[in-house]
């Protein structure tokens, strides 16, 4: 039986590792071939010179990786603060109403993210949703609210809700309602159950939840570029660039393996730390 | 959970905001779309429906349409296929190599989408071939097609391993065991895996914007507009890509109640 098990899983494997093979790990493996070939060659078969990392520290590279990261931690902060209540009441105090909220977050997903950012853009320009109607209602006008940092930010919160809305809900779903039961029994305020079993124990939720929006919101491109209006440069951009108009292959390369390096290091050590078979096997208690 | 009323009531307040937060920019690009005016600004002074004529008899829009759809069509039905069979191996089986399986899959989801295509376009430059829709097929399927296996592999956990035992005690070839007793029983969630796939597949931007070539999707046609300033068609194409994506969850969900009740009296 054994044997079986383990041609059938092998079997079964093979088509989706194919496509990830062909169409993940070997692009990612040319990438890191490029960054190490001399600036400008288009080719793979030239002798390495590991120059565009030379060139990635001189030209002050660093300062956008440095803006991705701060953007994509304060996203994290502020997604944290925003998602747990909302994720502690579809676990716990609604019945139906979660099933509306979570087909409602879905379903948002499904409009293209570029979309609903030009959507934003529409919402916050100047002589936009909310400016226009203000102006016409109390006669003052405001400038728009584009083209800053703090809008960057409100835009990778907003793509990024639904991906750390479902695991903090999934996980605070988990925790036993006895153990908050008998906490509240021997006298624990609300504050404290929180402090010393929630958060505790929703802990697997909360670190996949914001490892997940902190390394999508890190790769990010299209908040700073359509509302930003790219009063920073973010690492991808950089990226971008050198790809495109800078017909710099290697120094795009370069960029792409520091960033893919910190994410995957993020990334691992966080998927590590899941068990899967617990979070999709397991029905919800309550 | 022993919450107050008033404090329900909050949660429950608190619950519709972030509702009305989420779809308070498609509701601005709704309006957008029937306004009048070539230069959009709010509050709208008239209203018509003339840019919705235009994108729809426009020939551009019925190319990017159609390569949106061909790329969709057949990103969800090969994830359909590869989730499926990823999905047992994913959950079912217990096999070695299983826990490096599963991270394997999550990797991509992990993944900044920009970065994945560009990676892509590289790699196929490397190998020779012109970027085309083609190659924003494998692209897609490259994040999509784990996802798949994701929403199939919820329902394999669920699944009772004695079935298959039994079929097979009974004489049932492998082949047979698969297509009368896994498939049936996994079904449902190869279809929602395949709604997510062609929905996830026909939104998106960030890999179809480096990986298409000389083609181009909705979401990337939209977005070269929006960058290069404002046209009136942004609004009303984005709107009609949304009720396209509205048609399709429709029709599934009818078809699912069709099959809860053909299914009932048995």
């Amino acid at each position: 039986m054994r044997s079986v098990e383990m041609r059938n899983g092998l079997l079964c494997a093979l088509p989706i590792v194919c496509i990830l093979t062909a169409g993940f790990l070997m692009p990612l493996l040319v990438v890191a071939g490029f960054s190490i070939m001399p600036q400008k060659s288009f080719s793979l078969w030239r002798i390495p010179d590991f120059s565009s990392y030379w060139v990635l520290l001189q030209h002050g590279y660093y300062k956008s990786l440095l803006w991705s990261l701060f953007l994509a931690l304060a996203t994290v902060v502020v997604l944290f603060l925003l998602c747990y209540p909302l994720a502690f009441a579809m676990a716990r105090v609604f019945k139906k109403f979660t099933l509306v909220i979570t087909i409602g977050v879905v379903m948002s997903l499904f409009v293209s993210e570029n979309i609903r950012l030009f959507g934003w853009n529409l919402t916050l320009m100047k002589g936009g949703l909310l400016e226009g109607y203000w102006r016409s209602w109390s006669g003052t006008g405001f400038d728009g609210l584009l083209y800053n940092v703090p809008v960057i930010i409100f835009g990778l919160v907003y793509v990024y809700i639904p991906f750390m809305l479902f695991p903090l809900a999934q996980s605070i779903s988990m925790i036993p309602e006895d153990m908050r039961q008998a906490a509240a029994d021997l006298g624990a305020s609300n504050w404290r159950i929180l402090w010393e079993i929630d958060l505790p124990l929703a802990t697997p939720g909360i670190v996949v939840g914001s490892l997940l929006s902190f390394v999508l919101a890190t790769g990010a491109l299209a908040e700073s570029k359509l509302l930003g209006g790219q009063v920073v440069i973010v690492m991808a951009d950089e990226v971008e660039t050198a790809f495109t108009y800078g017909q710099n292959w290697p120094l795009g390369s370069a960029l792409t393996v520091v960033m893919v390096s910190i994410i995957a290091g993020l990334a691992i050590f966080g998927v590590s730390r899941i068990d899967l078979d617990r979070i999709m096997g397991c029905r919800r208690v309550s | 959970m022993n919450l107050s009323a008033s404090s329900r009531f909050a949660l429950f307040v608190y619950g519709c905001l972030m509702l009305a937060f989420l779809y308070l920019p498609v509701i601005a690009i709704s309006f957008a779309s029937v306004s009048k005016a070539r230069y959009l600004s709010f509050p709208i002074k008239k209203y018509a429906f003339q840019w919705y004529g235009k994108a729809l008899v426009s020939p551009t829009v019925y190319d990017l349409f159609i390569t949106s759809l061909k790329i969709a069509l057949i990103v969800t039905a090969v994830s359909m296929v590869v989730g499926f069979f990823g999905a047992l191996a994913f959950a079912r089986y217990q096999w070695r190599f299983r826990g490096l399986f599963q991270k394997l899959i999550l990797l991509p989801i992990f993944f900044p989408q920009t970065v994945l295509g560009l990676a892509i376009l590289i790699w196929i430059n490397a190998l020779g071939w012109t970027p085309s829709w083609k190659s924003a097929v494998i692209a897609h399927l490259v994040w999509i097609s784990p996802i798949t296996t994701l929403i199939i592999a919820i329902r394999a956990y669920a699944f009772d391993a004695t079935l298959e035992e039994a079929a097979r005690d009974m004489g049932c070839s492998t082949w047979r065991v698969m297509r009368e007793v896994t498939l049936p029983l996994l079904a449902p969630g190869v279809i929602t895996g395949g709604l997510f796939a062609f929905l996830l597949s026909w939104g998106n931007f960030p890999l179809s914007l480096f990986t298409t070539g000389a083609d181009s999707t909705l979401p990337e046609w939209l977005y070269a507009k929006m960058v290069s300033g404002y046209s009136p068609l942004i609004p009303t194409v984005g709107i009609l890509s949304i009720i396209g994506s509205l048609i399709l969850i429709a029709v599934a969900l009818g078809a699912r109640a069709m099959f809860r009740s053909l299914a009932k009296p048995l």
